[in-house]
């Protein structure tokens, strides 16, 4: 596959990390915050992690949409399926993602396939999830594409369907262009329950925050930049960062040897002084981004004064909804729904591992209580959640090696 | 214009639908199973018209060997698929789960639970294709069974399998017999059925060359148990639902060892890699219908891996690392780009990836 | 939410469409945002829609440079 894999060579990616190693300073380490959940699939994927100098550490930060994604939503998404009968059209990624516990009517106690419903019986403290309630009949369908849920509203004329929208920049215009789309057709039936949110005010709320600010807990040397919002923002959008907060970003591609080029200028950026916006991703991120979907974008959102995220609490300007002229494709205002905020599970420390504070190992429920197959939190969900990675392509770091057998 | 003399109207198998008259055991019933799946199947053991097939003693068992039964549901969606079909898929897999034992397949049952208005023409398709994977293998169904449900309670056709096989004395081939120093050895390309019922999946719409590797496994087996040293060969078994990744979990904890595998010797056709990568699946955990993984004794790798590569199914046969003592039971890669991750247990199904 | 990848347009279809080939898979999306494409183009891929392109002078000399970096026992010694 051209453009992907030289981009993943292991020779390049063995002499890049030599490089690495020789130009960090002996006296120091340097800690590195992603926030791009295809980055830390892409670290952990790879293994990249041990081709890095011990003195580089990488921090997993809140790239992740799937993760900072509340349970407070995902309980408003559930509740359009179950409690209005719609159809709810969603990512894979949101699938699993726990919610509160039955949220959703009882359908007079009983199942469609035979036996009591928990609610009906004792009250169950099961959290659903989108892939729960499917199997308790709601009918969630999983899309690759905002425009299949549009074709899905087109192909049921009879009944609403509902387009659960989740993502960080990149995944924002596609959602624009549907409900243009829709604005076009006339279509009555298709609504959007719109979750984007806005990376910039991520980087903020992190670097704003007390471990980091003030008490320097968190020593976050600077950060590599995401891939993919990049080239819909641009770089510009970072610079304001690399200013206020006097931390080097340097926006980088994909694949593993682009991150790894990157820790590198990064290293070279901080042994230098220097605190500047730089791209390693020069192929497809250019300063101003792709216009076209800016448009897309401005025509059709706007910003939330707040919206709760996961673990952050609530951030102030950081996500959007649906302007007042595409009004009729809002879901929040068709089924008038109304966010109720639900506390994690008490011990989960989903929060402090998105604002890179604790690893997941860190966290008492870490693979015993949260694992892949029962998380608690959204960490652990998406398979680019700081604990799923872990858990999935890095655990066993966390144990002796075992010798190695001669292949 | 003359009638003839007891004349019954065939099935309309162009354009008719399976009713609830096929499923109530009466007239319809037999004349269904007549004109399909006898006709199809057509051996010694289904035109005697028993319940039940009585079937010969094997030789192997006579001389000490043993039984060995597997069975199988197949549910796949859709019921045609790039490479083959769900009749072929489910002799392919119980042919292949008996023979993953180290045994030789022999007879195979068949049962069928059809939905309300699936059409004829599409069961004459399925039946006939089971029938000629069959024959080809030289596994007869030799006893069936029918049954209809309502519209709307199936899904089209859901048909269940069972095989029966023997292995002869001596031969102990199991997952709980995996060692450490063990070469672990697969037997082709991976990925390619999970990849050809996914490019039919409405919502996935993607198009591919890819076709479905489904096949029958046994003789690849033969070729492989009769050249290596008695008990040379200590584990096979295909990696069907939860792709390679998933197999070789399950055989370091049936086993209680560790693995550690290397990425760049996975065999994997461009296509499959560059359609994973387009929907965000990791190959390791994609399905295979003809493939098998092996765990052999480092002494006999090297001619059991000539043997496979000199049969059909076993072309792109290769090492792709070793079996390890680890009392975590990881399963451990190896990546092509130089770094190292576990493979773990696939969590839930593969849903397509956006990040 | 950042799985996208490079993929070449193989045509361009009505309607904002555009069918692209990535290692000989071909896929039809969307190239409403990327207006101006043409066959041959690199775009990159993200939820059935291309959201910008390669431009590969760029990609060389990003290769290249990685080639570069990693020549480091002669450069650092």
């Amino acid at each position: 596959m051209k453009y992907v894999d030289e981009f993943r060579d292991g020779a390049l990616a063995r002499g890049i990390g030599a490089r690495i190693a020789a130009e960090v300073r002996p006296d120091r380490r340097y800690s590195f915050m992603e926030f791009c959940g295809g980055h830390t699939h892409a670290i952990s994927r790879y293994g990249s992690a041990e081709l890095l100098p011990e003195a580089v550490h990488m921090i997993h930060g809140p790239g992740c949409p799937v993760c900072v994604l509340p349970i407070g939503r995902i309980d408003q998404a559930i509740g359009i399926a179950l409690k209005h009968g719609a159809i709810v059209c969603t990512y894979g990624d949101t699938m699993r993602v726990p919610a509160s516990p039955a949220a959703g009517p009882p359908q007079g106690g009983q199942h469609p396939l035979g036996g009591r419903e928990p609610q009906a019986s004792r009250g169950s403290t099961e959290s659903l999830s989108l892939m729960k309630a499917k199997a308790r009949g709601a009918d969630i369908r999983m899309v690759y594409s905002a425009a299949d849920a549009l074709k899905t509203a087109r192909e049921n004329p009879a009944r609403e369907v509902v387009f659960f929208a989740i993502g960080f920049e990149t995944t924002t215009p596609p959602t624009a262009l549907v409900i243009q789309q829709a604005a076009k057709e006339g279509l009555g039936n298709f609504s959007v329950l719109c979750c984007h949110v806005l990376t910039p005010s991520a980087i903020t709320h992190i670097l704003e925050s007390a471990e980091v600010r003030r008490f320097g807990t968190v020593p976050i040397d600077g950060f590599i930049g995401p891939a993919h919002v990049s080239i819909v923002i641009g770089s510009g959008p970072y610079e304001h960062f690399a200013e206020e907060y006097r931390k080097p970003v340097v926006i980088a591609g994909f694949e593993p040897l682009d991150v790894m080029q990157a820790c590198l200028m990064l290293v070279r950026q901080v042994n230098e002084g220097r605190a500047e916006v730089e791209n390693q991703f020069v192929r497809a991120v250019t300063r101003q981004g792709n216009l076209a979907a800016q448009r897309a974008v401005s025509d059709v959102f706007e910003l939330r004064e707040r919206f709760e995220w996961r673990g952050l609490g609530e951030v102030p300007y950081s996500a959007l909804k649906i302007r007042a002229g595409y009004a009729a494709f809002d879901a929040e205002r068709r089924f008038d729904l109304h966010y109720e905020p639900v506390p994690d599970h008490k011990q989960c420390e989903c929060g402090a591992i998105l604002r890179g504070v604790k690893k997941p190992t860190d966290c008492k429920l870490f693979g015993n209580v949260c694992t892949p197959e029962n998380p608690t939190g959204s960490c652990m969900v998406s398979s680019e959640g700081a604990c799923a990675a872990h858990y999935s392509y890095g655990r066993f770091r966390d144990v002796e090696l075992v010798a190695e057998s001669a292949a | 214009m003359t009638v003839k003399k007891d004349y019954v109207r065939p099935l309309d198998v162009k354009n008719g639908r399976i009713d609830m008259n096929h499923g109530a055991g009466g007239r319809a019933s037999m004349q269904l199973i007549e004109e399909v799946f006898a006709r199809a199947f057509d051996n010694d053991f289904l035109r005697q018209g028993n319940d039940g097939a009585t079937l010969p003693v094997p030789a192997e068992l006579l001389e000490g060997g043993r039984l060995v039964m597997s069975c199988d549901g197949h549910i796949v969606s859709p019921l045609f698929f790039p490479g083959g079909d769900i009749g072929c898929l489910a002799v392919h897999g119980t042919v292949n789960d008996v023979a993953m034992m180290g045994a030789r397949p022999l007879y195979l049952s068949a049962s069928f639970i059809l939905e309300e208005g699936f059409p004829l023409a599409d069961l004459k398709r399925v039946v006939e294709s089971m029938a000629a994977a069959a024959r080809e293998a030289g596994v007869p169904v030799v006893t069936g069974d029918t049954k209809v449900v309502e519209q709307g309670k199936g899904d089209g056709c859901f048909i269940a399998t069972t095989g029966v096989g023997v292995v002869p004395r001596g031969v102990a081939v199991g997952g709980a017999n995996a060692k450490a120093g063990d070469v672990l050895i697969v037997s082709g390309t991976i990925g390619e059925h999970g990849v050809a019922v996914l490019s039919q999946r409405e919502s996935l719409e993607f198009e591919t060359a890819i076709v479905s590797d489904t096949a029958a496994l046994h003789t690849l087996v033969a070729a492989m148990l009769r050249v290596a040293p008695p008990g040379a060969v200590h584990m096979l078994r295909d990696p069907t639902r939860g792709g390679l990744g998933t197999t070789l979990n399950e055989i370091a904890r049936q086993s209680n060892v560790g693995m550690l595998i290397d990425e760049a010797t996975i065999p994997m056709r461009p296509q499959v890699e560059a359609a994973c990568e387009l929907l965000g699946l990791d190959p390791l955990y994609i399905a295979n219908e003809g493939k098998l993984v092996a765990a052999v004794a480092p002494e006999a790798a090297d001619v059991v891996l000539a043997a496979m590569r000199a049969h059909p199914l076993g072309a792109n046969a290769a090492r792709i690392g070793s079996v390890v003592a680890d009392e975590h039971r990881f399963v451990q890669m190896q990546t092509r780009f130089g770094g190292r991750r576990i493979v773990d247990w696939l969590s839930g199904e593969p849903l397509p990836r956006i990040c | 939410m950042c799985l996208a990848l490079p993929a070449r347009i193989v045509a361009l279809d009505d309607g904002d469409q555009a069918t692209v080939d990535l290692g000989g898979v071909r896929k039809g999306v969307s190239v409403a945002l990327t207006p101006g494409v043409a066959v041959g183009d690199y775009v990159i891929v993200h939820v059935g829609h291309a959201i910008g392109t390669v431009d590969p002078d760029e990609a060389a000399r990003t290769l290249a440079l990685f080639a570069e970096l990693a020549q480091t026992r002669q450069a650092a010694a």
